[in-house]
């Protein structure tokens, strides 16, 4: 459509070659903008949390309850509410995952950066690893190796022939269903999101460079384009939730004695 | 991979997304581990600190109401019980007097009514010397007019003191007599 459309030299939809940004200094691979957004969202959350915590006052500043609120939705609702009473141990872990990925994803759609870096998909996988491992560190601590296994490969009150079918499902489940699951729905979330931006905000440029009829409809691309961005600021917010939320219920199903 | 990478980033060949980079990777675990460090170990137990105190303020707070309660109706029990005891000590000296007070009137009724005794009695004895002692001086005066008038009279000279006493005498017994 859009070559069939342009004036000259035709337009080229987004790919995902738009997703492969060259390293800025010559051709270190660790001087690419996913990077720098990374690093630099460490220093953002670091500063805005170790400010804002600084005080601990017992009535808090604005600052302090904006950074408490964040810290309180993590702690109680996520943690408290789904791992049980021994939360406290997992508190650091989640909130870290929650503003790390909430600010990256965040940086989708922040002027001038506006990319968000999970649409890599190198840092989900870093993320579902480090998930992963916890999960199941907990779970062999709190039930022992053995115990564990034998949970997950033959879940008790099952009739024997069953175990033909519902073995291979559960262990698919969880060695390479969850892990996967957690990485690619974050990734596709942003990767598909950004997409779409880029689809309505380049095409809308194109269509304004292009006849007058086409000029008259690009203000309607660029509006929808508006319209996708607070769109994709709540999937953003959304996906960092629900990764989290699935971290604090793998845990949780680690930690709970079998049913 | 990276090379790899490079090279295709050279080329400007299209990736699949869904393969990882190493350097990405490598900068995600460090990026996280490096937040998860500052985070947990800065972060977390200031709040957690915050959140702590906030709740002892809050429970020390309702504590000290409770027990201002507490001291409250522990005052008012006080008062309540030593007003009781002020209106049975009331009651008991509005008692006392009542009897003290009937006692003494009674006290003052026999009092009154003994002196009235008395005076009547010193009074009545009064009169009944000065009955006496008038009698006596009537008698006497009336023993002297009587011998003169007789005397005046009879015209005999009734100067003999003895016999003048003697007559006198038996004339006022005959006139006891005759009563």
């Amino acid at each position: 459509m859009g070559a069939y459309l342009a004036s000259e030299d035709g337009f080229k939809p987004p790919s995902t070659a738009d997703f492969n940004l060259p390293p800025v200094f010559g051709d270190n691979p660790f001087t690419t903008k996913p990077i720098f957004l990374a690093f630099f969202s460490v220093i953002l959350i670091s500063v805005f949390f170790i400010l804002s915590s600084r005080k601990a006052a017992i009535v808090p500043s604005k600052f302090q309850f904006a950074g408490e609120s964040i810290y309180g939705f993590v702690r109680n609702d996520l943690a408290r509410d789904v791992i049980g009473h021994e939360f406290m141990r997992f508190v650091p872990y989640l909130f870290t995952l929650f503003t790390f990925i909430l600010t990256n994803n965040l940086f989708g759609i922040i002027p001038f950066l506006q990319f968000p870096t999970m649409s890599r998909v190198s840092f989900p996988y870093v993320l579902a690893l480090f998930t992963f491992v916890i999960f199941h560190y907990v779970a062999i601590k709190h039930k022992g190796l053995i115990a564990y296994l034998k949970e997950i490969m033959f879940m008790p009150g099952v009739p024997k022939p069953v175990y033909i079918l519902l073995t291979p499902i559960e262990v698919a489940t969880y060695f390479l269903v969850r892990p996967l699951t957690l990485s690619l729905r974050l990734f596709a979330n942003m990767f598909a999101g950004h997409l779409l931006l880029l689809v309505f905000i380049l095409g809308g440029e194109h269509l304004l460079s292009g006849a007058i009829g086409l000029k008259i409809v690009s203000p309607f691309a660029f509006a929808f384009g508006i319209a996708l961005t607070f769109f994709e600021f709540m999937v953003q917010c959304l996906q960092a939730y629900i990764f989290t939320l699935l971290t604090a219920l793998y845990i949780a199903g680690a930690l709970a004695d079998e049913h | 991979m990276s090379l790899n990478t490079l090279n295709n980033w050279a080329a400007g060949e299209e990736l699949n997304p869904l393969v990882p980079h190493t350097a990405e990777l490598i900068v995600g675990f460090v990026a996280f581990t490096l937040l998860f460090l500052v985070l947990r170990s800065k972060v977390v137990p200031m709040f957690e600190k915050a959140f702590a105190e906030r709740t002892e303020a809050i429970q020390g707070g309702m504590e000290k109401a409770e027990r201002a309660q507490l001291e409250a109706e522990r005052a008012l029990t006080q008062y309540t019980t030593q007003l009781n005891e002020a209106r049975g000590e009331a009651q008991k000296i509005r008692e006392d007097a009542r009897v003290q007070g009937a006692a003494i009137i009674e006290d003052l009724r026999s009092k009154a009514a003994e002196e009235a005794a008395r005076i009547t009695a010193s009074a009545t004895a009064a009169i009944e010397a000065e009955r006496q002692q008038a009698l006596t001086s009537l008698r006497n005066e009336v023993g002297a007019l009587a011998t003169e008038l007789a005397g005046k009279i009879v015209g005999e000279a009734l100067d003999d003191q003895v016999r003048q006493s003697r007559i006198v005498d038996r004339f006022i017994a005959d006139l006891e007599k005759s009563k």
